[in-house]
């Protein structure tokens, strides 16, 4: 058993040693003796440089070389302790990314500070609406209508900031529209123990269908009124917000990304170290046993999904009051299957999905960062990243992801 | 007579669940228009109103999608045109709406049917204006080798599911933004993209690979929807009277007790999605050959998703999706129609095709609305979770 578990712990070097192998051969095309700039130095934040010139190929090249080492460490039974083969998890992503900018930008700048505020700006609403996922599916209900949740805390946030004159407002009220969708997925999959993808995916297109009505119907017609809300002020953080790199990446955002820092830390303390979420986990995993220590689970999981909704109602706002001030025609664009991806990627966990959210952040800014400065990788292939990296997730190349062991199965005392 | 009473037992639930729905879109019709809200000086004549308002949207509906009589000009057949556009929309929805029924039974969901219809245009389209061909074989080939693709594309699905337990739900979705995404690419590449244009469309395909029309040129319906009620016949066949259907419907009834009883899932889960997936490509590849022409970004539009609608609408039986997909495909052309005439935007029928499923999911409250106990209950669709 044990050596079983090391052969498949193995499998992350396994898997680098043949993506770095494939980089390595597609690098080693001809050299056009091109350098990339990386600028690090964004606005007025301390620094001490303010960009580093490389050459492109030779960068790249140096880069996989050592991911190639790195991975061939990860293979041999060097390393006992988990959290050492982690960090070089992280490391040889960061490595092979880094290697693959410096190709793709060849002969370009690349603002690296930028790059990354932007990925963050990106991940806001995945990070939010993972977090719903979270809640909800640890409970024992699938949330599929986290593109629903998000789009109606969108619209909602950005009416009501319109007709009160004041974005807060709108912040304030996005919760309430994302718990409403949740409290009909509730209603219908833990009363009604209808199934919950389907139900999930009705919900979606309820809201979407919903918010282009009256989009069309009142948004456009009296736009002054009702789709001018303007957008939330960046509040910077002193000092903190000085901080070269980190500063104006972490420190110098609107209320919403603050709140999502306190909701990540909230919710994976509060999930592994409190009552409510110890017996979450416990009813999404065997309900049954949960019941008979006396937990009442249809009501923690109908608790559960109405919060999950609010997260994600809050998350929506952020498209609206948090980024461009008015609401668009379904403008969550499928923001909410990218946080379910990385939901199922980051394995249920808190932690997990949030560094997902990330890696898809910056895959999708990434894309737009390089058709900007121009490279000859299609960005549809960019933009596909989040999806195929999540079918190789569940498909148990990587390590295999396992869902809470009751999610999606509604509960009724005395079985099913 | 005892059969047809059966029928009539099954659709009353479905019945009163449109009935509802568009109860419902009627009130919301009501409550957004401010002028309605504004003008009508007390909360009685704001109820006559907002009922006159949006009896007049179900109107607009109904010419849209059946019959007009401002069509009609030296021809009483001519008021038929919004019918005609009705089976052009409902061709490509019955086999989409088959492949989300197939699986059901299967005990599978398919929410890919929007990417394997987007595989299925991209083929025929190809096919259609890259080569040419004697007229029916053409049709043939793009046919035959779009629901092989796509079936390819599907089957990998199930062969994922049963090999490594991957949820079918979660790779489908995945699969349809792959899908999409490819799609994007390919109409910026020059082998699609049609000459002159910028924005994405491809080249008409060739006369030889269009299907023939039913009634001449006036109307767009093609032979295409007697391929599609074709299928749907061929697919019911294949559930209720070969050894395969049964093996699909065993394993998605018990999936355990088939494999005690020596169904291999493997083969039945891939063998099902491939079918389901050919089945969507075919719905692809007709929308392609009998009306669009040519492929576009939006090629797919919703048919995938209304496909599972669709599917639950018509209680996953083929019969009923047929159904089902006539009703939605009519709530679709007559919406353009709607929306013109009487400014209601085409995306009520959106609200109205989720409140319809939700109700037919949740008989309890179509129970209690309406008062009634005898309503026949859905029982092909129970709920699973991820690792089921």
């Amino acid at each position: 058993m044990a050596k079983i578990k090391v052969i498949s712990e193995r499998k992350d070097g396994v898997f680098f040693l043949i993506l770095s192998g494939i980089f390595l051969w597609v690098y080693s095309g001809p050299n056009p003796n091109l350098h990339t700039t990386f600028g690090i130095k964004l606005q007025k934040e301390w620094s001490i440089i303010d960009s580093f010139k490389v050459d492109s190929i030779g960068f790249a090249k140096n880069l996989t070389l050592i991911a190639i080492l790195i991975s061939i460490l990860l293979i041999t039974p060097v390393l006992k302790r988990k959290i050492h083969r982690k960090i070089l998890d992280y490391l040889l992503s960061v490595i092979t990314l880094m290697a693959f900018i410096s190709w793709a930008a060849k002969g370009q700048f690349i603002p690296l500070t930028g790059l990354l505020q932007g990925s963050l700006l990106l991940a806001v609403p995945l990070i939010f609406g993972s977090m719903a996922g979270v809640i909800s599916e640890r409970s024992g209900v699938i949330n599929i209508a986290i593109e629903g949740q998000l789009l109606a805390g969108a619209f909602v946030a950005g009416v009501v900031a319109s007709l009160t004159k004041n974005p807060l407002f709108g912040l304030a009220l996005a919760p309430f529209a994302g718990a409403l969708i949740g409290f009909l997925l509730a209603v219908f999959a833990v009363k009604y123990q209808i199934d919950q993808v389907v139900l999930g995916f009705v919900l979606n297109v309820l809201v979407i269908g919903l918010t282009n009505f009256l989009y069309k119907k009142l948004l456009i017609p009296y736009q002054n009124t009702w789709n001018n809300g303007g957008t939330l002020k960046n509040i910077k953080i002193p000092i903190l917000g000085d901080l070269p790199l980190i500063g104006p990446i972490l420190f110098d955002q609107n209320l919403i990304v603050y709140l999502m820092y306190i909701g990540i830390f909230w919710l994976n303390y509060a999930l592994f170290k409190t009552r409510w979420g110890l017996r979450t986990i416990a009813v999404g995993e065997h309900p049954a046993a949960a019941d008979t220590v006396g937990i009442d689970v249809n009501r923690i999981r109908f608790r559960n999904v109405i919060l999950a909704g609010a997260v994600a109602g809050l998350g929506g706002a952020f498209f609206t009051v948090g980024a461009v001030g008015a609401f668009g025609k379904e403008m969550t664009a499928g923001k909410g299957f990218i946080a379910l991806a990385a939901l199922i990627f980051g394995k249920w966990s808190p932690i997990g999905a949030l560094f997902a959210c990330l890696l898809f952040g910056f895959a999708d800014n990434l894309q737009g960062v390089l058709s900007i400065v121009g490279t000859s990788i299609p960005s549809s292939f960019m933009l596909m990243v989040p999806y195929v990296a999540t079918i190789i997730a569940v498909t148990g190349f990587v390590g295999r992801v396992r869902a809470p062991a009751a999610d999606g199965v509604p509960y009724r005392r005395g079985g099913s | 007579m005892k059969k047809f009473r059966e029928l009539l037992a099954l659709a009353k639930l479905p019945a009163l669940s449109f009935l509802l729905a568009f109860s419902v879109g009627g009130v919301l019709i009501a409550f957004s228009d401010l002028n309605l809200l504004k003008g009508s000086g007390n909360p009685f004549m704001f109820i006559i109103n907002g009922i006159r308002e949006s009896l007049n949207a179900y109107l607009a509906l109904f010419q849209g999608s059946i019959f007009d009589v401002n069509q009609v000009k030296d021809n009483f057949i001519q008021g038929f045109y919004p019918l005609s556009e009705t089976l052009v929309v409902a061709t490509p929805l019955i086999l989409t709406g088959l492949s989300v029924t197939l699986a059901f039974r299967s005990g599978l969901f398919n929410i890919g049917a929007q990417g394997q219809f987007i595989v299925g245009a991209t083929l025929t389209s190809f096919l259609g204006f890259k080569y040419e061909f004697p007229a029916i074989l053409h049709v043939l080939i793009c046919l035959i080798s779009s629901f092989v693709l796509a079936g390819i594309f599907g089957g990998l699905v199930g062969f994922l599911k049963a090999r490594t337990g991957a949820h079918e739900v979660i790779v489908t979705i995945m699969l349809n933004y792959v899908a999409l995404y490819f799609l994007f690419w390919l109409l910026s590449t020059k082998t699609f993209l049609r000459e002159g244009r910028l924005d994405p469309i491809s080249p008409p395909i060739n006369e030889s690979a269009k299907l023939p029309l039913l009634f001449g040129k006036d109307f767009r319906i093609s032979i295409g929807i007697l391929i599609s009620l074709l299928i749907a016949y061929l697919i019911s066949v294949l559930l209720n009277r070969t050894t395969y259907g049964f093996k699909f419907r065993a394993v998605g009834l018990n999936s355990n007790a088939a494999k005690t009883a020596g169904i291999s899932s493997l083969m039945v889960m891939t063998m099902v999605m491939a079918v389901c997936g050919g089945l969507a490509g075919l719905g692809g590849s007709l929308n392609i050959l009998g009306g669009e022409y040519a492929l576009t970004t939006g090629v797919a539009g919703s048919f995938g998703f209304d496909a599972i609608t669709v599917a639950l609408l018509g209680r996953a039986k083929p019969v009923g999706t047929v159904f089902a997909a006539f009703l939605f495909a009519m709530l679709r052309a007559g919406s353009r129609t709607m929306q013109a005439r009487t400014q209601t935007p085409i995306d009520i029928v959106l609200v109205i095709q989720a409140l319809i499923i939700l109700f037919v999911a949740a008989p309890a409250l179509v129970k209690a609305v309406f008062r009634t106990k005898s309503v026949r209950e859905s029982e092909t669709i129970q709920a699973k979770g991820w690792n089921g």
